[in-house]
């Protein structure tokens, strides 16, 4: 069985008395070495989930439990040990002045010694490729580099779970496929739960589990092949769909055979490789 | 980009005075200011003349590029310069030019109060040249912390330097973007009366300031996130410590002030 | 109004020990009322091409021309501002240059500047704010009380307003939801179509270059990389792979698609819906041979 590392038990946030819900009775779980991802219209709750983790938010209503501990103000201290986190904007979680200066923050918050602190600053920099910039200031970063020393310093305090919340937003496709990369290479070495919040499908796809956020609710929770089934559905919440399941959807209606739900062009050419020998 | 001035500009280098602690370049310069005032006779300007120009040497930045960098300031020597020869009356008539005296007095002290200003700002500004700015800031935390005994926020202080430092550059970004887009909705910051151009600033601060909250907002909770809640019980990765270099270049300095007392007038 | 680019090649700061190459010989030519994506990398020039674009820098060498205006290294045309109200450029993130209280008096600073009577400018907003996907309402509210998508709005409402003939999007999509990108895009290609104007999109995303453009240039290192139709440029595997660039899913999958089963589908921007026809007279014609 693996370990349950995140609960959500019913929670409700809003940010103040007169202020409508952002979310509204949230339940789910997220457990150990697992990859979810969280999807939703923007507006839909999905950041607020990732602040409510690591005790920059509270809930009004509910409880959450991070690694079998109740988030509270007394708790955050070790609820953000146990829970990193990468926020969107490259540039306003860059601490400071040098790479190496912000992968030390963290360590530096929580006393670590300098000897351990300089260890773990070279572990952590090559795991996300950048070593050779630990003297280099941010202006002279790009975004994705940005974002990977922001994983980097993250990694730093060794977290249980790494929250990716829109990170690669704000990035060309070149520093996405950088991130992506590095956060694949990551969980398989550390072994860590996943959180990605995102927009982009191929994100989405690499996941284990998907939870769909649709106005302050959980509108659905299942695997990647199981939400995007529900073409029209989410469609109607606003979201896309892979490229494979549109096309397989439009093969259908021409009267094809495209028995399974497919999420890559493999997938799909292999449906219709079947489908061929059975015309 | 600023080339003109290099007051507050670091020259990245392996000089002597690169490597030295910050801390002794603060406390060298701090004293350097006082003594400067003591000087009061040739022997005396020339030691520490020669002390000023010999640190000078050590930096290995090519002297033009300093020299240069003042250009600024040679303005306001040699106007200290002429104000003396005009005001002071002191001493021999030397010349004597459409009623305008020259006192051989006003000569020796205008020479004298320029050669201290001169001395007073390439000393400082080698600290600058030579000190990153995160190294003032870690030498002033440090040397602050005394202070921290009647509660005053050295640790704050310090980190709300460091984050500006960090910041600076990427709020320079800011404004640029801001006032090109400004420009293309027809804003014109250059020409036109004045008041006309006072007006223009408007709408590049409104939305800088809005950033600029937006930034420190999001900044504060990604600080948050990260652990961050005060000074107390922190490590840190930068460590400031006393060399050998350090202890001999106060040696040189301590030999210096010596040789000051020893060559002026009493 | 026809844009030409002629051997322009722009050098920041000039002169100095920073001195670096943005723009090199770049050449190309933009008719009037067409659709123009410009791809690239970050760093590959996209944005010093826009400044150029309306005057806010001039080329080091070489020479631009926007309509009638011309500007080269030492010569700019005596009214730049009127230049910048033809040509109207919406920068990444737009929403970050609103700054007056209301929205209405927002859209309204372009046109005031560039010296808009009042009359006509009530009329514009009065036209300009449904188009943007505004509603009259909105205009008295501030625009930071507004969402993210609707400051989008209103900024690139504010850049409009001038009526401009040629209008620049820098990324205009960025930092929105799936469906916030598409409606975006839909109405700028609506915008497009129904004013005749000429759009230039900058962008690093392929589907969207596929989507909506009927003329492609590549920049790469600040040098056109490639110019073209979008149907001919945008298959050319290898030759954007070496730019890092990838082709669009679609062609990608066609690829895919000709290597399993030896039938080539040629790419001509076919929807899902029409491509799956062809793949079902493919399949069938292949299944009856048997």
């Amino acid at each position: 069985m693996r370990n349950k590392l995140v609960e959500f038990r019913n929670v409700s946030f809003r940010y103040g008395e007169e202020q409508p819900w952002v979310l509204k009775n949230c339940s789910f779980e997220i457990y150990e070495n697992e990859a979810i991802a969280i999807i939703g219209h923007n507006g839909s709750g999905k950041s607020t989930i990732a602040k409510l983790m690591n005790g920059l938010l509270f809930p009004q209503e509910g409880q959450i439990i991070i690694n079998g501990r109740n988030v509270t103000h007394d708790s955050i201290w070790e609820i953000r040990q146990d829970v990193g986190m990468v926020f969107q904007n490259p540039d306003n979680q860059f601490v400071g002045t040098t790479v190496q200066d912000d992968v030390a923050f963290g360590m530096e918050n929580r006393g670590i010694p300098r000897d351990e602190m300089v260890k773990r600053m070279n572990e952590t920099l090559s795991a996300v490729g950048m070593q050779e910039y630990r003297l280099t200031e941010p202006h002279k970063l790009s975004g994705g580099q940005k974002q990977r020393v922001a994983i980097a310093s993250v990694l730093a305090i060794f977290p249980q779970v790494l929250i990716l919340d829109e990170a690669t937003a704000m990035l060309d496709p070149r520093g996405r496929t950088e991130i992506m990369k590095t956060v694949a290479s990551v969980q398989e070495e550390r072994h860590l739960s996943l959180i990605t919040i995102t927009h982009n499908l191929q994100e989405v796809v690499q996941a284990e589990r998907v939870i769909v956020m649709n106005q302050g609710e959980i509108w659905d929770e299942a695997t990647p092949r199981e939400i995007f089934a529900k073409r029209t559905e989410l469609r109607e919440i606003g979201l896309d769909i892979p490229f494979v399941a549109a096309l397989s959807d439009e093969l259908r209606k021409t009267g094809l055979p495209v028995a399974n739900e497919v999420l890559n062009h493999e997938e799909l050419l292999e449906e219709l490789w079947i489908s061929r020998s059975t015309m | 980009m600023n080339n003109t001035l290099i007051i507050g500009q670091y020259v990245p280098g392996e000089s002597l005075l690169h490597r030295l602690d910050p801390r002794t370049k603060i406390t060298i310069i701090f004293f350097f200011v006082f003594i400067v005032f003591l000087a009061n006779s040739v022997l005396s300007y020339s030691v520490l003349t020669i002390f000023a120009l010999g640190s000078m040497l050590a930096t290995r930045i090519p002297v033009h590029y300093i020299l240069k960098g003042l250009t600024p300031v040679w303005f306001l020597i040699v106007f200290t310069f002429i104000l003396h020869l005009v005001v002071t009356n002191e001493g021999d008539v030397l010349i004597d030019i459409f009623g305008f005296s020259i006192y051989s007095g006003a000569l020796i002290q205008g020479f004298a109060i320029s050669m201290r200003f001169f001395l007073l700002i390439l000393v400082t500004s080698l600290l600058t040249l030579t000190t990153t700015p995160i190294e003032i800031t870690d030498a002033i935390e440090d040397m602050l912390h005394p202070l921290k005994k009647v509660r005053f926020p050295v640790h704050e202080l310090a980190l709300m330097m460091s984050i500006s430092l960090r910041f600076i550059p990427t709020l320079m970004q800011e404004t640029e973007k801001i006032s090109k887009a400004q420009a293309s909705r027809g804003v014109d910051f250059r020409t036109g009366p004045i008041k006309e151009r006072i007006k223009a600033v408007v709408p590049l601060l409104v939305p800088l300031f809005v950033s600029a909250f937006k930034r420190a907002e999001e900044l504060a909770m990604a600080m948050e996130a990260r652990g961050y809640q005060g000074g107390e019980g922190r490590t840190k990765l930068r460590e400031l410590k006393f060399e050998l270099r350090d202890f001999l270049i106060f040696v040189v300095f301590i030999t210096v002030v010596t040789a000051l007392f020893f060559t002026r007038h009493y | 109004m026809d844009i030409t680019f002629n051997n322009v090649s722009y050098i920041y700061q000039e002169k100095t020990p920073f001195a670096h190459k943005a723009l090199a010989n770049l050449s190309f030519y933009i008719p009037a009322g067409s659709f123009t994506a410009i791809i690239g990398h970050t760093g590959s020039g996209k944005s010093t091409l826009i400044q150029h674009l309306n005057g806010l820098v001039r080329p080091s060498e070489g020479e631009v021309t926007i309509g009638d205006y011309r500007i080269t290294s030492d010569e700019k045309p005596d009214n730049m501002k009127t230049l910048r109200s033809r040509v109207g450029v919406v920068f990444q993130y737009p929403e970050h240059q609103l700054f007056e209280e209301t929205v209405r008096k927002d859209i309204a600073f372009g046109p005031e500047n560039f010296g808009a009577p009042q009359d006509a400018i009530e009329e514009r907003i009065e036209e300009i704010t449904p188009q943007v996907g505004l509603t009259e309402e909105l205009l008295e509210r501030s625009p930071f009380d507004l969402s993210g998508g609707q400051m989008r709005r209103a900024a690139i409402a504010g850049v409009l307003a001038t009526k401009p003939d040629v209008v620049v999007l820098d990324e205009p999509t960025a930092g929105l939801d799936p469906r916030g990108q598409q409606e975006m895009m839909d109405m700028f290609y609506d915008l497009h179509k129904r004013e005749g104007l000429t759009t230039i999109l900058v962008t690093h995303s392929m589907e969207h270059a596929v989507q909506y453009a009927d003329n492609v240039i590549i920049l790469n290192d600040g040098t056109k990389y490639m110019e073209g139709n979008p149907t001919d440029i945008l298959i050319q595997k290898d030759a954007l792979h070496k730019v890092q660039l990838d082709v669009p899913e679609m062609v990608q999958f066609l690829n895919a698609f000709s290597e399993k089963f030896g039938h080539d589908i040629p790419f001509r921007r076919q929807s899902p819906a029409d491509l799956a026809w062809e793949i079902r007279q493919i399949l069938k014609g292949a299944g009856s041979d048997e």
